[in-house]
């Protein structure tokens, strides 16, 4: 009848498992740990070497003796001009795409074939992007390398992103709303505009701005369709060429002798900000449309 | 009322339509699967009839058939017919939004739109009508539907409330109050109190039975108890056919079928 007395004491198996259990918490904290050693270890170097080049001067001049002196005015002016660009394209094709697959699209062979189409599109190489956009946009359609170009081209790159963003947040909204209203005698229009946008506007903007945000870096999809080494000017339309802050860094990294070592590093930092700045706006619009979630 | 014979009292063809709904030959098929055999059902005017049966039997499939909403999930085909009042809802030149705006439906989850109470209840009106509705007309519209329900007293001083902060049963009622600025003389309810606790059911319940007379009500149920409370006819559906119809004290004391007597003595289902 001993074991009546300890029936509620640790068993030595018990200890074992607890042991496993606490070896494993510590290894996945470990793992998480180490994730973001990088994020803090490149805005720290970024910031402790590119930091002090930082200025108003900086933001606002040219390049100057071979881009070893002067600011980065015109790369600046140029990736908002391509992220904008971007956008403007991306964003009502990307959300009208969506919007059809989501609320629209029959589980068919069409639909299952343009699913498959945009899982691929998300996972070809950028650098296979730009020669699509040199091919289609530059030649084929005749734009040259431009603005116009390099955003058509951008956009193409981050459709497949934006498209699964936004169906997520269609998707988020329940079935059964949309039942009800179908049950009252909507169109499929009507509950849309009624319903589901209202509801998933947020998650919307949210998606396809971070999504874009991701453009503002890219180098590939750019150099051959619209962005320069460099250009005397800012540009005054989408027919121009432009310099862009990523192809930028690229040139003063590693094209041009003789450049200050702290430079490439204020070129990348501002290009973070840049990035930082439009996930920024986007968590605000989240936080504030958040608020009027209605279920 | 129930104990009437209509089937052959109706000697005048041209007093109206005999049935509320009237189904014949009715089969349906979700891609290869067949959820209804033949099912031939006569709903009468004014009265609650009430679809009773295993899970799967085909009974909500039968109720979302009478407004159409079934055809949303793309993969139906239905052969046989469903007249409600009289017309074919699967006729060539009928419109499935005339049709589900008539023929209103309750769902089993309580689905308040994410919008205030008063905008719940004139959503209708919104996505049937092109001119903006007059202040006046529309406050008396929310009032006479939310008045109907009995929920008017309840909600009068927070009408721009949100419709889902209220509770489960008043949420319920609202999702029947705004069917009826539309008039509907159909109202469909798959199993409208499965998801609201026994004081709530009995709440809704009353409603129902208050409703009876100016609406035909169906309603599906999975609550035997609730059946035979709250309906006056009773039908009994197994594997997707119709197996017995009748009154409802009728089908509970003296059930005519072997395997509905199974079914509502508790030996199946």
């Amino acid at each position: 009848m001993s074991g009546l007395d300890n029936r509620f004491l640790r068993t030595p198996r018990e200890q074992r498992s607890l042991t496993q259990q606490s070896l494993f918490r510590l290894l996945f904290l470990v793992m998480t740990s180490l994730l973001v050693v990088p994020v803090f270890g490149i805005l720290l170097v970024l910031i402790v070497r590119g930091g002090p080049g930082l200025s108003l001067d900086f933001f606002l001049d040219k390049p100057r003796k071979g881009m070893t002196a002067g600011g980065i005015f015109p790369a600046l002016i140029g990736t908002l001009w391509l992220t904008s660009g971007a956008l403007l394209l991306a964003f009502p094709l990307g959300v009208s795409a969506a919007i059809y697959l989501s609320e629209y699209a029959r589980d068919n062979w069409l639909t299952r074939t343009i699913n498959i189409a945009i899982v691929n599109l998300a996972g070809v190489p950028s650098i296979v992007h730009a020669l699509f956009g040199v091919g289609a946009f530059v030649l084929f359609l005749d734009f040259g390398a431009s603005i116009l170009a390099a955003s058509c081209t951008l956009a193409v790159m981050t459709l497949p992103v934006v498209i699964v963003a936004t169906r997520e947040s269609l998707q988020a909204v329940p079935h059964s709303f949309r039942e009800a209203c179908w049950s009252m005698g909507a169109t499929r229009w009507q509950t849309i505009w009624r319903l589901v946008l209202p509801n998933s506007g947020s998650g919307i903007l949210t998606g396809v701005i971070l999504c874009i945000s991701r453009a503002v870096g890219e180098t590939a999809p750019i150099m051959f369709t619209g962005a320069v080494y460099w250009v005397a000017y800012t540009p005054e339309g989408v027919f121009d060429q432009t310099m862009a802050l990523s192809l930028h860094l690229y040139n003063v990294s590693t094209q041009v002798p003789n450049v200050p070592p702290g430079l490439p590093f204020s070129v990348a930092l501002t290009l973070i900000g840049v990035v930082l700045v439009m996930n920024a706006t986007a968590i605000a619009f989240r936080m504030r449309l958040r608020g009027r979630k209605r279920w | 009322m129930a104990s009437a014979k209509p089937q052959t009292a109706t000697a005048n063809p041209e007093a109206g339509p005999r049935w509320a709904i009237e189904s014949k030959g009715l089969n349906l098929w979700y891609g290869t699967f067949q959820a209804l055999r033949d099912v031939d059902l006569q709903i009468k005017h004014g009265i609650v009839t009430s679809l009773i049966g295993p899970s799967g039997c085909g009974k909500s499939t039968f109720l979302r058939s009478c407004n159409r909403i079934n055809e949303r999930l793309g993969y139906v085909s239905t052969t046989g017919t469903i007249q409600v009042l009289g017309q074919d809802i699967y006729g060539p030149d009928i419109s499935p939004i005339q049709v589900r705006r008539q023929v209103g439906m309750v769902f089993q989850r309580p689905n308040p739109l994410p919008l205030s109470i008063r905008e719940n209840v004139l959503f209708g009106q919104h996505i049937h009508r092109d001119d903006r509705i007059p202040r006046a007309e529309a406050d008396q519209l929310v009032e006479r539907a939310l008045r109907e329900v009995l929920l008017w007293d309840r909600v009068k001083d927070r009408l721009g409330r949100k419709a889902t902060s209220l509770s489960l049963e008043e949420q319920q009622k609202l999702c029947i109050a705004r069917l009826l600025p539309m008039r509907p003389e159909i109202l469909l309810m798959d199993e409208p109190c499965s998801a609201l606790d026994p004081e709530a059911t009995r709440a809704v319940e009353e409603l129902i039975w208050e409703l009876r007379g100016k609406y035909s009500i169906l309603i599906v149920t999975h609550n035997m108890a609730q059946a035979r409370r709250a309906s006056d006819e009773c039908v009994f559906m197994l594997l997707g056919r119709v197996i017995e119809h009748a009154r409802t004290e009728d089908m509970f004391v003296t059930p005519k079928k072997p395997e509905t007597a199974d079914y509502i003595e508790g030996r199946f289902g």
